[in-house]
């Protein structure tokens, strides 16, 4: 491989050093191959830049900012509510996590305290948004690999039910625009609950399923297994947060080790992968789904008659001048938002920590070495959103 | 037992079940066939706003406030209040126009609207061979009786249409009782 040091001990006079040399690039042949924007494995309009001796890379490059949609400046130029429907824009599978975020920072801001009975509902959104969006993950990771269809629609034919307690809740099947600042817009209508704790109910007989589809099937393990292993010391460094970072074996999750809204009241444990490998991330993700359903079971038996919101006035809303940042444990990983108010109907400053954008750094370094099909999966592991990436 | 290829056949099994359920219908068959059969979409299901009036066409519920039209995200609302030759404001609107191609959807303008005016609507089938001109929804396009709201939006309707039922039969006995006092005044006098 062309990348690696050549073994070659070099002589020196300070004594018996290992000093090696990389191979020269004569007579390397390599080829530079643009796959994207529109290559339908990227997942939306993103480019990697990629150079292949054979078919193995040796130098990858993302190229990102076909879908940059000014988020941040549309924000500041809207008012407080304004940017919360823009929020479902970021992360289009997880608009509710999304929404809940910028929630925080507001009333983080702004000093609102937040109903109990909005708290069970927001976390019960929220967690079945993790649901819907790690279905989608393995079905289009599967879909990555070649599988063309079956596991992907089985998956959305699971997340289509969510999608449609999301709809009966907040009148969006994706785009629901469901939280306000001290709470949630309206109280989900009469039988919303019982439905749920059905689906709830039932959601472990698809990941049964699901797993016999296709986690022991032979081509899918020779496929991941052992390719684009990221090490745990390089996941910190970088930054990783979500599935990327549990895959590789290191415990951190919001929801545990910086608790906001009520999940600290929650009985749940985080799944630890144990290689780092496309297989571990792939695999975590149908874990954590099985402990999604452990806390939407507790917070649907324990859910509080009550208002769901605070009485806030949504007109004219102004916070108090000052800074705030909030982190929740988006289904992606650490989403944070952090604004600055001077006092006016809008935003001074709106920044938005998107975990897809920061998990993407590490895409050349599990990717080198690799063959150039790998990368496709790599890629689909790592489970980005253009939306998010690109602002 | 484990022997080669034993990962695929129980997938093929999965796949093989589920194939056979989608012919028995219930819950193995998920889809409908669209344009023949429909799914009834759900009460709090929203997509584009419309304007409410009760009894007559001419009596619009909005009074040209323009509230919605700060607040709205994407700025998609444009009006233009109804004014006499004299600038007398009407409180009503003489353009209400939005732009459904920008419109997204987000029901800002619903919450707050302090007249209950503006709702949103659930027709979905709405695509034109004309690609700006027939998505600009007029005033006239716009408007919709206080009863299809409540049909659309049972629980929430009922309450809202009462509630401004109410008030308009409190403001008609009030215009009532003022016409009855202010021609026997002079009658008084004489």
């Amino acid at each position: 491989m062309n990348n690696q040091p050549d073994p070659t001990v070099l002589e020196s006079p300070g004594g018996p050093r290992a000093y090696t040399v990389t191979p020269s690039d004569e007579g390397l042949q390599t080829l530079e191959i643009s796959l994207g924007p529109q290559h339908p494995s990227t997942h939306g309009v993103f480019r990697m830049d990629i150079v292949v001796d054979g078919e193995t890379v040796i130098k990858l490059k993302p190229v990102f900012g076909y879908l940059h949609r000014n988020h941040e400046k549309i924000a500041e130029s809207t008012t407080w509510l304004g940017t919360m429907p823009y929020t479902d824009r970021l992360d289009y599978f997880c608009s509710m996590s999304n929404n809940w975020g910028y929630a925080l920072a507001v009333e983080k801001l702004a000093g609102i305290q937040v109903p109990e009975r909005a708290e069970y509902l927001r976390v019960i959104m929220a967690e079945l948004t993790r649901i819907v969006n790690h279905t989608c993950l393995v079905g289009f990771f599967i879909n990555d690999l070649g599988a063309w269809g079956t596991p992907l629609l089985y998956a959305f034919r699971e997340r289509e039910k969510i999608l449609d307690l999301f709809e009966a809740a907040s009148g969006a099947r994706m785009m629901c625009n469901y939280m306000r600042f001290g709470g949630c817009r309206v109280d989900v209508p009469a039988g919303w609950l019982d439905q749920a704790r059905k689906i709830v109910d039932e959601y472990p007989a698809f990941l049964d399923e699901f797993e016999k589809l296709i986690c022991g099937n032979e081509i899918i393990m020779a496929r991941t297994q052992g390719v684009g292993t990221l090490s745990p010391a390089l996941a910190v460094n970088s930054s990783m947060t979500g599935p990327m970072l549990r895959a590789s074996g290191v415990a951190y999750d919001l929801r545990k080790h910086a608790p906001y809204g009520i999940y600290s009241q929650f009985d749940f444990r985080i799944p630890l992968g144990d290689v780092g490998d496309c297989y571990d991330r792939y695999f975590i993700r149908l874990l954590e789904m099985r402990e999604s359903l452990k806390i939407l079971k507790q917070a649907l038996d324990k859910i509080p008659e009550g208002p769901v919101s605070a009485d806030i006035k949504i007109r004219n809303f102004k916070p108090a001048a000052g800074e705030a940042y909030s982190r929740i444990e988006s289904p992606k990983g650490e989403l944070g938002f952090y604004v600055i108010s001077d006092g006016s109907t809008r935003p001074h400053r709106y920044h938005v920590r998107g975990p897809s954008f920061v998990n993407l750094t590490v895409l050349e370094d599990m990717c080198l070495g690799q063959k150039i099909a790998d990368a496709v999966v790599i890629l689909g592991s790592i489970d980005i959103v253009l939306g998010e990436v690109d602002r | 037992m484990d022997f080669p290829g034993k990962g695929l056949i129980s997938g093929l099994a999965v796949t093989g079940k589920n194939f056979l359920e989608s012919f028995q219908g219930g819950d193995g068959l998920t889809t409908v066939q669209y344009p023949e059969e429909k799914i009834k979409v759900q009460e709090a299901y929203r997509n584009f706003p419309f304007l409410v009036y009760d009894e007559s066409p001419d009596q619009l519920r909005c009074v040209a406030c323009k509230i919605c039209e700060k607040e709205c995200p994407p700025q998609c609302i444009y009006i233009i209040e109804d004014k006499e030759v004299k600038g007398k404001a009407q409180r009503r609107p003489r353009v209400f126009d939005i732009d459904f191609t920008v419109c997204m959807g987000c029901q800002i303008c619903v919450e707050v609207c302090p007249f209950e005016a503006i709702k949103m609507d659930q027709v979905y089938e709405l695509s034109s061979f004309n690609r700006f001109e027939d998505q600009l929804k007029h005033k006239e396009d716009l408007l919709k009786s206080s009863e299809y709201y409540e049909e659309i939006h049972p629980t929430e309707g009922k309450a809202v249409n009462a509630k401004i039922r109410a008030q308009l039969e409190k403001k008609k006995k009030a215009d009532e009782a003022k016409a009855a006092v202010i021609p026997s005044e002079p009658q008084a006098g004489s």
